[in-house]
C-alpha cells in the first residue's frame, strides 16, 4: 500500500510543481513528466504486487468527515484495473513532453497538472472502498478531463466539445448519487462491504441498483446512446490526454459496473441480456459512426465505444453465465471483458499517440488532407499500423486474443441445449463477426488514407518524422500488442485471480477454467509462428528472385491518363461510401449537392458531413425542451432581494411544519 | 506441433489447389463450347509470373511487397486447422473456427492495403469493395459455422466435419441443406467469382480483386494468384466437407471422395459462371445477407 500512497502523492506533487514551475518552460515540463512517470510506476508496481502474491492489501484510517471514512483497498479486481491506468500513464508521461516542446504557456502546464491529477483520481476510484471517498473522488475525476478537454479554449468547438463533456459527466453522476444515497440508507453505512451485506437483505432492490449503475458507470464508459461527449471531447484534447481518457478513464466506468456487480451476488438473467444487447448496439453503431467520420481522432473516438460495446458483450455472456449457473461460460465471458480492457487500453493508446503524431508532422487531423505518411514518418506509420490491425483484431496480435475467448464463450453458449442461452451465443457470435469486418473496413480507411498513397496537401507532403521519446512511447505500446498477442495463454492464464473474484470462484478453480482455453490458445499460436515463418519463406524467395530479375518504378494504371495527380485518389469519404449508403438509416449522413447543370456546367459543389442520431433526435431536442422549460422559471427572479429573503423564509417554514406533521 | 504424416493432407492443398482453377476455366469453354486452355495452364500461369521481373508504382512502400506474401501465409497457416471431409485437419483444437476466420480475414487486410499503397484510384475502389462484401461475409461464414457446431456438439473444425455422416445428414437434413447453400454463396464472394464479381472481366471500373491487384508484378502477383488458388480451396473444402458425407474411417477412402466432390464443386463454380450474369454491385450485399438468412433459419430449426 505505500507505493501507491506514494504514487499518489508523486502524481499530486508533481502536478502542482508544473504548475508553480510555469514560467520555466523546461523545468515545468521536467517537473510535471518526472511526477507522471515516477508516480505511476510506483503505483504500478503496486498493482502487479498484489495481482502476483493474490494479497490485497487495505489502508484505512478514521476520517473526521460526517458520513465517510477514507478507507482504500486493493484486491484482485482493483488492481487488475489498475494496470490500464498507471501503465498508459507512464507512456503518456513520456510522450507528453516532446509534445508539448515549444508549448511556453499556462497551458500545457495546466495540462500537466490536470493529467496527473486524472490519473490520482482514477486510481483513487478504483481503489476507494467508501461510498463517500468514491464519490468525491469520482467527481474529481470527472472535472480534470475538463480542463484537458479545453486545452485550446480560443476555438468556440473546443468549448463547446468541454461543455458537452461537463454535462455528460455530471448527468452521469447524478444516477451514482441516486445509487450511492439508495445503498448509503439501506446499508445505514458508507462502506462497501456493508452495501453488499445490505443488498443480500434488500433483494428488490437489486436490479434498481444494477440499473442505476448501467447508467451511471455507462455514461463515462460511453455506452450508446450516452457516448456522445467521447466524439466530441477526445479530438481537441491533446493526444496523450486522449490517450489517457480513451485508454484508461472509460474503463473507470467499466471498472464501477464490475464492482456494483460483485456487490449484488447472483445476477438475474435480464442483467446479461441486457448487457448483451447494451454490448451489441454500442459495438455495431460504434464503428458505424467511425466509419462515417474523417477527422482522425474522432474516428478513434467512436472507435472507443466499438470497443466498449466488445467489453460489454463479454461482461454480459458472464453475467449470463452466473446467472444460468454455468461457470466455465461465466469465467470466459468475463476473461474476454478483463482482457479487451487491458488490450483496448494498449492499442487505442497507441493509435492516439500515433494520430497526435501525425497531427504534429501534418498539421492536421483530416482525413482528406493527408496521405503518404508511411514514407515520411516510417516509424509512426509501422506503429501505427500495428495498433490497427490489433484493434480489427487480427492474428497474431493482442485483439485477436480477448477476441477469441468472446467467440469461445459465444461458441460455447451456441453448444448449450437451452435455446435462450443459444441465442445469446448465436447474437454475440455474428455481432463480434460484423464488427470485426466493419472495423477491418474503417482501418483499412483510417490507415490507407493517412499513411499510403500520395500526399494530398502541401503540409503532409512536408511532414517528418516525430522526436524519439514520441516514438519510443508508441513502440512501447506496439511491442505489448505483438507480446499479448504471442504470449496469450500466458495473459489468459493470469487472469485467474481477477476473473475468481467476479465470479465467486476460488483461484484454483478459476485457474483450471481458463486452462480449458489456454490449451487451444497455445495451439493457435503455433499456427501463427507457423503463418510467419511461411511469410519470411515467401519475402526471402521473392527477393532472390528479384535479385537477379529486373526491378522498376513505373506509373501505376490510370486507364491509359498519363498525368495523376493526388487529387484523384480515393478518399476517405468514397472508400466508406457503399458501407454509409447501405447503413444509411444508422447513420445519416448529411450531403449537399449541386450537380452540373447544362450543356456548359459553371459551377458545381458537393460536400458530406457524418451525423450522429443520438445527439440529433434524443439530446438536442430533449435539452431544448428542458431549456424552454427552464426559461419559465425566470419569472420567480426579479433581482430583489428581499423576495429572496422570502423565498428563504417561506421555505423555512414549509420544512419546519413538515417536520412537525 | 503436427506430426510429420499428418503434413501431406496440407501438401496436397498447396500443389492440388491451382487445379480446381483450371477445372473451372475448363468447365466454362466446355459449356461455351470452346476448347479451352489446358488444365494445368494455373500452374503455368503461376510459375511464369514468379520467373519474372516486377514493376512498382512511383509511390509505393514496403506494404505494397508484404502484401502478397501476408496474404499468401495467411491462407498457408489456415490449411493447418482445415480438415479434408473426414480427414482430420494436422491441428485441431476447439475455437479452431475463430482462427480460421480470423486467418482470412489477416489476408485479406493485407491484400486491401497493398491495394490502398497504389494510391490509384482503381485500386481504392477495389479495396472499398472488397472491405464492403467481407464485412458482411465474415459475420455470415460465422453464422453458417455456429449452426454446423450446434448441429455436431463441437467447435473444432476436425470433429464438427468428421460428425457430418450420412447418418447426421438424414437427421439433420434441412439444416445441412441451407448452412449448405450460405457456404456456397460465401465461396462465391470470398473467391470474388460471378455473380459477384467477373474475374475475366476487362473494365476496371466493375472489378472488385482484380482491380486490387492491378498495379502488382512478377512474383508478388503470382504470389497473389497462388493465394487466390488456395482460397477457392479452403472454401471449398468447407462446402463439399459438408456435401460429401462418406465417413469411412479409412482416410484414403474419405480423402479419394472429397477429391472427386472438389473436382465437382469446381465444375459447378463454373457452370454457374457459364449461366450467371454479374450482380449489379448494389444487389451483392442482399446476396449476402440473404445467404445469411438461410443459415439464422437453419439455426433456428434446431433450437428445439
Amino acid at each position: 500500500m505505500l507505493e501507491f500512497t506514494a504514487a499518489i502523492l508523486l502524481l499530486a506533487f508533481g502536478g502542482m510543481l508544473a504548475i508553480v514551475l510555469y514560467p520555466r518552460a523546461g523545468l515545468c515540463q521536467l517537473a510535471g513528466q518526472t511526477g507522471a512517470v515516477l508516480g505511476s510506476a510506483s503505483g504500478l508496481v503496486a498493482a502487479l504486487h498484489v495481482l502476483v502474491t493474490g494479497d490485497a492489501v487495505s489502508l484505512s484510517s478514521i476520517w473526521h468527515m460526517p458520513g465517510g471514512s477514507l478507507q482504500l483497498e486493493i484486491d484482485a479486481l482493483s488492481a487488475f484495473f489498475l494496470l490500464p491506468v498507471f501503465g498508459l500513464s507512464i507512456v503518456t508521461g513520456l510522450y507528453g513532453r516532446s509534445y508539448f516542446a515549444g508549448h511556453r504557456d499556462i497551458a500545457s502546464a495546466a495540462s500537466w497538472f490536470h493529467l496527473n491529477m486524472l490519473t490520482a483520481t482514477m486510481a483513487l476510484v478504483i481503489a476507494a472502498r467508501d461510498g463517500l471517498l468514491f464519490l468525491l473522488a469520482w467527481e474529481t475525476m470527472a472535472l480534470s478531463p475538463f480542463f484537458l478537454v479545453i486545452f485550446d479554449d480560443r476555438k468556440a468547438a473546443v468549448r463547446h466539445a468541454a461543455w458537452t463533456y461537463l454535462v455528460a459527466a455530471h448527468l452521469g453522476t447524478a444516477f451514482l448519487l441516486v445509487l450511492f444515497v439508495l445503498l448509503g440508507t439501506i446499508a445505514a453505512s458508507s462502506d462497501f462491504a456493508a452495501y453488499g451485506a445490505a443488498l443480500k437483505d434488500h433483494q428488490a432492490l437489486r436490479s434498481s441498483v444494477f440499473l442505476l449503475a448501467l447508467i451511471g458507470f455507462g455514461v463515462k464508459a460511453g455506452i450508446v446512446p450516452a457516448h456522445v461527449w467521447l466524439p466530441e471531447a477526445h479530438p481537441v484534447a491533446p493526444s496523450h490526454a486522449s490517450a489517457l481518457m480513451s485508454g484508461a478513464m472509460i474503463k473507470v466506468g467499466i471498472y464501477g459496473l464490475v464492482r456494483v456487480l460483485t456487490l449484488l451476488g447472483t445476477p438475474e438473467p435480464w442483467w446479461g441480456w441486457l448487457l448483451i444487447g447494451v454490448g451489441a448496439s454500442s459495438g455495431v453503431l460504434g464503428v458505424l459512426f467511425a466509419l462515417a467520420q474523417h477527422d482522425l481522432k474522432r474516428l478513434l473516438a467512436y472507435h472507443s465505444v466499438e470497443n466498449i460495446g466488445i467489453i460489454l458483450l463479454g461482461i454480459g455472456i458472464g453475467v449470463l453465465g452466473l446467472a444460468k449457473g454455468m461457470p466455465l461460460l461465466a469465467v470466459i465471458g468475463f476473461a474476454s471483458g478483463f482482457l479487451h480492457v487491458l488490450n483496448h487500453s494498449i492499442f487505442k493508446g497507441l493509435l492516439f499517440l500515433g494520430a497526435g503524431a501525425v497531427g504534429r508532422a501534418a498539421h492536421s487531423l483530416e482525413l482528406e488532407e493527408l496521405g503518404g505518411l508511411l514514407k515520411r514518418m516510417p516509424w509512426t506509420g509501422t506503429f501505427f499500423l500495428i495498433g490497427a490491425a490489433a484493434i480489427v483484431g487480427l492474428p497474431p496480435l493482442n485483439g485477436f486474443v480477448s477476441e477469441f475467448l468472446l467467440l469461445y464463450a459465444g461458441f460455447l453458449a451456441v453448444l448449450q441445449p437451452a435455446a435462450a442461452v443459444a441465442v445469446a451465443g448465436l447474437i454475440v457470435i455474428v455481432i463480434l463477426g460484423l464488427i470485426g469486418g466493419l472495423a477491418a473496413a474503417c482501418f483499412a480507411k483510417a490507415f490507407g488514407i493517412v499513411f499510403l498513397g500520395s500526399p494530398r496537401s502541401a503540409e503532409a507532403s512536408e511532414a517528418r518524422e516525430v522526436a524519439r521519446p514520441m516514438r519510443a512511447s508508441m513502440a512501447v505500446l506496439a511491442l505489448l500488442c505483438i507480446a499479448i498477442g504471442l504470449g496469450a495463454p500466458l495473459a489468459v492464464a493470469s487472469l485467474a485471480g481477477v476473473v475468481a473474484q467476479v465470479t465467486g470462484a476460488t483461484v484454483a478453480t478459476a485457474s483450471a477454467q481458463l486452462a480449458i482455453v489456454t490449451r487451444p490458445l497455445a495451439l493457435a499460436v503455433s499456427v501463427f509462428v507457423f503463418l510467419i515463418a511461411v511469410a519470411a519463406l515467401a519475402w526471402a524467395l521473392r527477393a532472390r528472385r528479384l535479385a537477379v530479375a529486373s526491378v522498376r518504378r513505373g506509373p501505376v494504371w490510370g486507364c491509359g491518363y498519363l498525368f495523376p495527380s493526388p487529387k484523384m485518389q480515393y478518399t476517405a469519404s468514397s472508400f466508406a461510401q457503399p458501407l454509409t449508403t447501405q447503413f444509411h438509416l444508422l447513420i445519416q449522413n448529411r450531403e449537399a449537392f449541386v450537380p452540373p447543370q447544362g450543356y456548359f456546367p459553371a459551377a458545381s459543389s458537393y460536400a458530406s458531413d457524418s451525423g450522429d442520431p443520438a445527439l440529433h433526435l434524443l439530446f438536442v431536442p430533449t435539452f431544448r425542451w428542458f431549456d424552454r422549460v427552464v426559461t419559465r422559471l425566470n419569472v420567480i427572479q426579479h433581482g430583489h432581494v428581499h423576495v429572496y429573503i422570502l423565498y428563504v423564509a417561506a421555505t423555512l417554514i414549509a420544512l419546519l411544519i413538515w417536520e412537525s406533521l | 506441433m503436427p506430426a510429420p504424416g499428418s503434413l501431406v493432407l496440407p501438401l496436397c492443398a498447396l500443389i492440388l489447389a491451382p487445379l480446381l482453377l483450371g477445372i473451372v476455366n475448363r468447365t466454362k469453354a466446355v459449356i461455351a463450347g470452346r476448347h479451352g486452355p489446358p488444365l494445368l495452364q494455373p500452374y503455368w500461369d503461376i510459375a511464369k509470373s514468379l520467373r519474372r521481373g516486377a514493376v512498382y508504382g512511383e509511390v509505393t512502400t514496403w506494404l505494397l511487397r508484404l502484401g502478397p506474401v501476408g496474404g499468401l501465409a495467411a491462407l498457408a497457416a489456415a490449411l493447418l486447422v482445415m480438415p479434408f471431409g473426414g480427414v482430420g485437419a494436422p491441428v485441431s483444437f476447439s475455437g479452431d473456427i475463430i482462427v480460421l476466420v480470423g486467418l482470412l480475414a489477416l489476408g485479406r487486410f493485407a491484400t486491401v492495403l497493398a491495394a490502398l499503397d497504389t494510391g490509384s484510384s482503381f485500386e481504392g475502389m477495389g479495396a472499398s469493395r472488397e472491405v464492403h462484401f467481407s464485412a458482411l461475409a465474415e459475420p455470415a461464414l460465422l453464422l453458417a459455422l455456429a449452426t454446423l457446431a450446434r448441429v455436431t456438439g463441437s467447435f473444432a473444425l476436425t470433429p464438427v466435419y468428421q460428425a457430418v455422416a450420412i447418418g447426421a445428414w438424414a437427421d439433420a437434413l434441412p439444416t445441412f441443406a441451407l448452412v449448405g447453400m450460405t457456404l456456397l454463396v460465401i465461396l462465391l464472394v470470398e473467391n470474388t467469382r460471378i455473380p459477384v464479381d467477373d474475374p475475366t472481366t476487362h473494365l476496371e471500373l466493375t472489378m472488385i480483386h482484380e482491380v486490387m491487384v492491378l498495379d502488382h508484378s512478377g512474383p508478388d502477383f503470382g504470389l497473389i494468384q497462388y493465394a487466390a488458388a488456395l482460397k477457392v480451396w479452403i472454401l471449398g473444402a468447407l462446402l463439399a466437407g459438408l456435401v460429401v458425407p462418406v465417413r469411412s474411417g479409412s482416410v484414403w477412402l474419405d480423402g479419394a471422395a472429397m477429391l472427386v466432390g472438389m473436382v465437382l464443386l469446381a465444375g459447378v463454380i463454373g457452370m454457374i459462371e457459364s449461366a450467371m450474369a454479374r450482380y449489379r454491385l448494389v444487389h451483392v450485399p442482399q446476396f449476402i445477407v440473404g445467404a445469411a438468412t438461410l443459415s439464422a433459419v437453419a439455426f433456428i430449426i434446431r433450437l428445439v
